[in-house]
């Protein structure tokens, strides 16, 4: 299993170093220009001049040279030196956004707790709630409850979480004015009443973003649940005497896990994806956010950095779940 | 001869039905028979004839809906299993009765060690600890033929060849030293070689072990060696029942007879092919009001058409569901 995840994760390098190239490739070939907000006024010359201090003015294969080297040589090395007070990127450039002209990644590392928060709870929360909807819909099939997570299933599907966000803001923000409908992320908990703010303002995000990933998951859940309580080692373990609650949730759960772990580890990127809208909704400024303004400032460095950051997640959630699968299902040997 | 005095499992007039779709399946009608301590009971029948679902009724085994099991006792150590609760019914299950299936392939649970699921009836029914459970489950593994069991606890189904997964299979059944071992067509699934290792090591077991079995299966040859007596099912009934020796010598039932007939023989003279029953065997949409085999019988008479035939005594031991066995039909008719 060791030699195999260790292959898998050298054989991931080609694969993001061409995706990268495919990112890079993108936003190069797309239109629109770091200069594209800045004051007519100002006179042509003088914007040409301003690219070229941005590093516009060399070949792509250097400045995607220069980018990779950045992202995989200086960066880490300016990690290890503020953890370890080590000088390894003493006068190295780190990757710039265009924008702020500060470090881009000083800005993501601002932006991801709040994008963690809200996407990371909503991911668990959505998982927690859908495993047991799967098991009971199964194990009740057809009964009203079934139903019932069908239907809810069925909304959190065909419900496009800017629909849903919106609506819950209208029905418990302003109608009911129950919840902010603006997330405060300078919102600092220190005691109990703060923690209750923060619960208050995460509630609607991660419920509208749960809603998809409990959708999902508890119809996975439920179909390999299925599959698995007509297998004939359920009534091997019921002809042993075993309870219903063993016979469920020992036997029967334990096998139906296997391709559901698979779907839980790659719609983890899923989520990140579709939270860049839901922090558009509810005003969360996380990565999702940061990426859209990036996006709509020609902020090639931030754009390419994040976006890549998103094809690492990718991968590496790929190779988890692939790893799981055989740590799951004894079935699956590696070697 | 076991006593036959004191059965140990007595069931009577046991109704199964399922209801599907398409309407009631009357799986298994006013079947009756008994166990002796220590007797092995042969159950013989083609496929669907409603072996397994009668077995499986015994404990409540069927998910139901749809299966419903309509009427009937089955007497087991002086308490009727169909009017247990659930709890009282699962010490029953895999404790007092083991219960062995078709399939080795699929009966185990592919993701825990087979020394996890044989540990489990042990430390469920036996309060056995964990320690007691896999020293247990360790004798049991060489009780029946597996060689190196200390390592193979740890293995998982998968590592087994079907019929050490079979074997796996009866060691769970065995765990708890049950009364009664029920095998639903335990060979069935495996080569011919293996199915005489696993025959000879169940006559074996029970020698060793004394405990009452009921050995369904669908090949007469199988039974003729281990069965102390053979119900013969068709159609969700009983149709014949008698000591095995007696089965063979004279069977009394047209059904018996063609299967008898479907036996490849070695010795004697040759049939020109293997034989078949020609025909299909019924459908079971309603309680049945004619004789099941009506339509494949070679020597049917009208009353045949007319009523069900109960079971007719044949001789003290023996009886079979057939208007020729009935006195009163053969005084009529001759
Ligand atoms: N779940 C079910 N639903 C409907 N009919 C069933 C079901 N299980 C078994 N039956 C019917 O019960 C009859 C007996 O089946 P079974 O006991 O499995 O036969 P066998 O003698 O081969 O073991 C068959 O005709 C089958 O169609
Ligand atoms: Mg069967």
């Amino acid at each position: 299993m060791l030699t195999y995840t260790f292959r898998r994760l050298l054989l991931s390098i080609p694969t993001l170093l061409f995706i990268a190239f495919v990112i890079f490739m993108l936003l190069e070939l797309a239109p629109g220009d770091p200069m594209g907000q800045m004051p007519l006024t100002i006179p042509d010359e003088v914007k040409q001049r301003m690219r070229e201090a941005l590093g516009l003015g060399e070949p792509w294969y250097i400045r995607f040279g220069l980018w990779l080297y950045q992202f995989f040589v200086v960066e880490p090395q300016y990690w290890i030196d503020s953890a370890f007070g080590t000088n390894f990127a003493d006068g190295k450039q780190r990757i710039i956004s265009f924008q702020s002209r500060s470090p881009v990644f000083d800005t993501i590392a601002q932006r991801l707790p709040q994008t963690l928060w809200v996407v990371g709870m909503s991911y668990v929360v959505g998982v927690a709630i859908a495993l047991p909807i799967g098991i009971i819909s199964a194990y009740r099939q057809y009964s009203v409850f079934d139903q019932a997570g069908t239907f809810i299933s069925m909304i959190g599907f065909s419900v496009p979480p800017f629909f849903s966000g919106v609506l819950v803001i209208v029905i418990f923000s302003v109608q009911l004015g129950w919840l902010p409908s603006i997330y405060d992320t300078t919102h600092q908990v220190v005691d109990w009443e703060t923690f209750k703010f923060q619960l208050r303002q995460m509630i609607m995000p991660v419920m509208v973003l749960a809603l998809q990933t409990t959708a999902q998951v508890s119809r996975y859940m439920r179909a390999s649940m299925l599959d698995n309580l007509g297998q004939d080692y359920v009534r091997t373990a019921r002809a042993k005497g075993m309870s219903e609650s063993v016979v469920v949730l020992k036997h029967v759960v334990r096998n139906s896990m296997i391709p559901v772990v698979t779907v839980i580890a790659l719609g983890l990127p899923a989520i990140f994806g579709g939270a860049i809208i839901t922090e558009q909704i509810f005003k969360v400024n996380g990565l999702g956010q940061l990426l859209i303004l990036a996006l709509q400032g020609a902020d090639i460095p931030m754009v390419m950095t994040i976006t890549f950051l998103l094809a690492v997640l990718i991968v590496l959630m790929n190779l988890i779940a692939d790893v799981l699968y055989g740590v799951l299902d004894p079935r699956i040997r590696y070697d | 001869m076991p006593d036959r005095a004191q059965p140990i499992l007595d069931v009577q007039g046991l109704k199964t039905v399922f209801q599907t779709r398409g309407g009631e399946v009357h799986a298994v009608n006013n079947v009756s028979f008994d166990l002796a301590p220590g007797e092995l009971l042969g159950v013989v029948g083609e496929s669907g004839s409603g072996k397994s679902v009668t077995m499986m009724s015994l404990l409540g085994l069927l998910p139901s809906p749809p299966a419903d099991v309509r009427d009937g006792t089955v007497m087991f150590q002086g308490r009727d299993l169909l009017k247990l609760d659930l709890r009282e019914l699962r010490r029953v299950r895999g404790g007092e009765v083991g219960f062995v299936f078709q399939d080795p392939m699929t009966s185990l649970n592919p993701v825990f060690n087979v020394g996890m699921q044989i540990m489990e009836p042990l430390r469920k029914h036996m309060g056995m600890s964990k320690k007691a459970a896999a020293a247990r489950a360790q004798e049991l593994l060489e009780l029946v033929g597996i060689p190196d069991a200390k390592q193979r606890l740890l293995d998982y189904p998968h590592q087994f060849s079907g019929g050490m997964r079979q074997r796996v299979m009866i060691a769970i059944a065995l765990a708890c030293d049950p009364k009664v071992l029920i095998a639903d067509e335990p060979t069935t699934a495996l080569d011919v070689t293996i199915q005489a290792q696993i025959l000879e090591l169940m006559k074996d077991l029970r020698d060793k072990l004394g405990m009452a079995v009921i050995w369904i299966t669908h090949d007469l040859g199988v039974i003729a060696g281990i069965a102390d007596r053979v119900i013969v099912m068709y159609g969700g009934q009983v149709v014949e029942h008698a000591p095995v020796r007696e089965l063979f010598a004279n069977p009394a039932h047209p059904y018996t007879r063609a299967l008898l007939k479907t036996i490849p023989k070695i010795h004697g003279a040759r049939e020109k092919r293997l034989t078949i029953i020609e025909g299909q065997p019924p459908i079971l949409n309603a309680h049945p009001t004619a004789c099941p085999f009506l339509d494949r019988c070679d020597v049917a008479m009208p009353v045949c058409a007319r009523k069900n035939p109960q079971r007719f005594e044949v001789n003290a031991h023996h009886d079979a569901a057939c208007f020729h066995a009935d006195p009163l039909e053969v005084a009529h008719a001759g």
